[in-house]
C-alpha cells in the first residue's frame, strides 16, 4: 500500500504532509518522499492542488 | 556550530525567524535551522500584509515591498463590487511582500542578534531525556547529526513533524485545509487594491485573490476547502478563471500550497517543545494570512524562551504562558474567524450577492471589514443568524 507521486507534477509545497493521518510523507526539499506506514486512505491525493499523488491499493 | 544551544529553531520562515531573533536579542544561544538550501523560496503565500501588524516587527524597506495598497474589494459571485478601506479585511491590505526577500531579511536579523543558522538541514527527529524533549535529530548534506537544546521550537510550516514527534497530532482534515495554486501574472492592470473573488463559481469554500505586486503584475491565486478538492483542482480553476479574465495575462511564476484553516488547535507546548505559526495551525480560517500571526506567536514564544531560561526550567508549567498568551489575543481573532469561515461554505452563490446587494446605497470604502459586518448581519439576519453571538 502506497502513494505514487508524480514527480513531473508536484510543486513541493508540503500540504499533503500537513493533511497524512499517520505522518507517512515527508517534504525533503523538492520531493515527498512515502514510507511503509501509508494506509492508502486518500486524504493526500484529494488535497494536493495539482493533482500529483496517486493512491496504490 | 556548538553541540548543544538553549533553543534550537526547526524552520527559518516569518515564525521561526522571529523567535530566533528574539531570543538571540537576549543572550541565549539560538540555533535557527531551515531545510530548503535558499531561505523563502518557493514562496508559498500571497504576500499580502496589513501595515500595522507588520510595523510591529520591522520597518518596512522598499526591497521586499512590492506594493502598497489603497485598500481591498469583494465581488460577490454576480460582479457586486464592495470596496472597503486600507485597515480593510484583517491582515489583507495595507503591503504586498516579495516574500523571497523579506523571509531572508528576517533570517538575516535572527543571525545579526547573535543566531547560529544552517540551511539545508532538516530536522528529523526529535531528542528526550527525562521526559523532556532535549534537542533535534538532524541531516545536513546526508549526514546526521545530534544537536541538544533546552527548548525545541517547531516553526516547521504546513508540513510540520516537530509537533507530531513531541506527541500533538497537528495533522490537518481536508475541511481544515485551504489548497492554493497562483500565477505571478504580467501583461495585466494590476491597480492598486487587493481584490478577493467568492463564490463556489470561483473557488469553493475558499475565494480567488489578485494582489498587486506592482503595476502590470499580480500574484492571482485562488485556495479551496480541502473537502471541495477532488474532482475539481485549484490549478484547474485557476486556468478556467485567466482564460476567461485575463486572457492577456502571462504567467511568469507558478506557487502551490497548503494553509491551516482549522481554527486553534488543542495544544502547542509540551516539555522542551514549542510550536510556532503555521505549524501551529495559527493562519487564519477565513482569510488564510498568517505571517502576521506567524511573527506575533514568535516574538511571545521567544519571551517566554528567555523566562523559563532564567528560571532554568523548561517544563510545561513555564511554557503553557505561551499557549495562555497566543490564546488570549490570536486565539481569539481566529475563532471569530472560524465561526464565519463555516458559515461561509454553507452560504450559497445566490445568498453571497444578496449580502453583497444589502449595502448598496452604504459607503463602505472608509471601514474595515470588523465594521462591515455587523451592518450585513443588520440587514441580513436569516443568512447570518449562526453570527449573532459575534454581534449581540
Ligand atoms: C497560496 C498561499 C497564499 C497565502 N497568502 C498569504 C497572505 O497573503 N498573507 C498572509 O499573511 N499569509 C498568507 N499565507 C500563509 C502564510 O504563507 C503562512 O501562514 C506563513 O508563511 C507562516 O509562516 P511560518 O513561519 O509559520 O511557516 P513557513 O513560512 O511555512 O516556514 C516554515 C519553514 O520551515 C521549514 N521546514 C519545514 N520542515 C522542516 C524541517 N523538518 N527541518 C528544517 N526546516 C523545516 C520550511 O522549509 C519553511 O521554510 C498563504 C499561504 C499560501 C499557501
Ligand atoms: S500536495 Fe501535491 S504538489 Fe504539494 S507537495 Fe504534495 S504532491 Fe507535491
Ligand atoms: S494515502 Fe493516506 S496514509 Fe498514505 S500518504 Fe496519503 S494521506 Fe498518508
Amino acid at each position: 500500500m502506497s502513494v505514487i507521486v508524480n514527480r513531473y507534477k508536484c510543486g513541493y509545497c508540503g500540504a499533503c504532509v500537513g493533511v497524512c493521518p499517520v505522518g507517512a510523507l515527508e517534504l525533503v526539499e523538492t520531493w515527498i518522499e512515502v514510507d511503509n506506514t501509508c494506509t492508502s486512505c486518500g486524504v493526500c491525493a484529494k488535497i494536493c492542488p495539482v493533482g500529483a499523488l496517486g493512491v496504490v491499493k | 556550530m556548538r553541540s548543544s544551544y538553549d533553543v534550537i529553531i526547526v524552520g527559518a520562515g516569518p515564525g521561526g525567524s522571529i523567535t530566533a531573533k528574539t531570543c538571540a536579542q537576549a543572550g541565549l544561544q539560538v540555533l535557527l535551522i531551515e531545510k530548503r538550501q535558499e531561505i523563502g523560496d518557493p514562496v508559498r503565500c500571497a504576500e499580502g500584509v496589513g501595515k500595522e501588524g507588520l510595523m510591529q516587527h520591522i520597518q518596512p524597506d522598499s526591497r521586499w515591498i512590492a506594493a502598497e495598497l489603497k485598500g481591498s474589494m469583494i465581488f460577490a459571485p454576480d460582479g457586486t463590487e464592495i470596496k472597503m478601506s486600507e485597515e480593510a479585511s484583517s491582515q489583507k491590505a495595507g503591503f504586498n511582500l516579495e516574500r523571497k526577500v523579506f523571509d531572508r531579511v528576517l533570517a538575516q536579523q535572527a543571525a545579526m542578534a547573535g543566531a547560529d543558522v544552517m540551511v539545508k538541514t532538516r530536522a528529523i527527529g526529535l531528542l528526550r531525556s527525562n521526559g523532556s524533549i532535549s534537542g533535534i535529530k538532524a541531516m545536513y548534506m546526508g549526514e546526521v547529526t545530534e544537536i541538544k537544546a533546552d527548548i525545541v521550537i517547531g516553526a516547521d510550516g504546513v508540513e510540520s513533524k516537530v509537533g507530531r514527534w513531541g506527541g500533538i497530532d497537528t495533522s490537518l482534515k481536508p475541511v481544515d485545509i485551504n489548497t492554493c495554486t497562483q500565477f505571478l501574472v504580467s501583461n495585466i492592470d494590476a491597480g492598486e487594491y487587493n481584490k478577493f473573488y467568492i463564490g463556489e463559481k470561483y473557488a469553493p469554500g475558499g475565494y480567488l485573490w489578485l494582489f498587486p505586486k506592482g503595476e502590470h503584475t499580480a500574484n492571482v491565486g485562488l485556495g479551496i476547502l480541502g473537502s471541495k478538492c477532488g474532482t475539481v483542482r485549484p490549478i484547474l480553476l485557476l486556468h478556467k478563471f485567466m482564460e476567461t479574465y485575463m486572457p492577456d495575462g502571462k504567467i511568469i511564476e507558478m506557487v502551490v500550497g497548503g494553509v491551516p484553516v482549522s481554527g486553534p488547535i488543542k495544544q502547542t507546548v509540551a516539555n522542551g517543545l514549542i510550536l510556532v505559526g503555521d505549524a501551529a495551525r495559527q493562519s487564519d480560517p477565513l482569510t488564510g494570512g498568517g505571517i502576521i500571526n506567524a511573527m506575533d506567536a514568535g516574538k511571545i514564544a521567544g519571551e517566554v524562551c528567555i523566562k523559563a531560561k532564567e528560571k532554568g526550567d523548561y517544563s510545561v508549567k513555564i511554557l503553557k504562558e505561551y499557549e495562555d498568551r497566543w490564546r488570549a489575543t490570536i486565539g481569539k481573532e481566529l475563532s471569530k474567524s472560524l465561526m464565519i469561515k463555516n458559515l461561509l461554505i454553507k452560504v450559497s452563490d445566490e445568498q453571497l450577492n444578496q449580502l453583497a446587494h444589502s449595502l448598496s446605497g452604504i459607503d463602505t470604502s472608509k471601514m474595515a471589514l470588523p465594521k462591515v459586518l455587523p451592518i450585513l448581519f443588520k440587514k441580513n439576519p436569516k443568512i447570518l443568524w449562526e453570527l449573532r453571538s459575534l454581534f449581540i
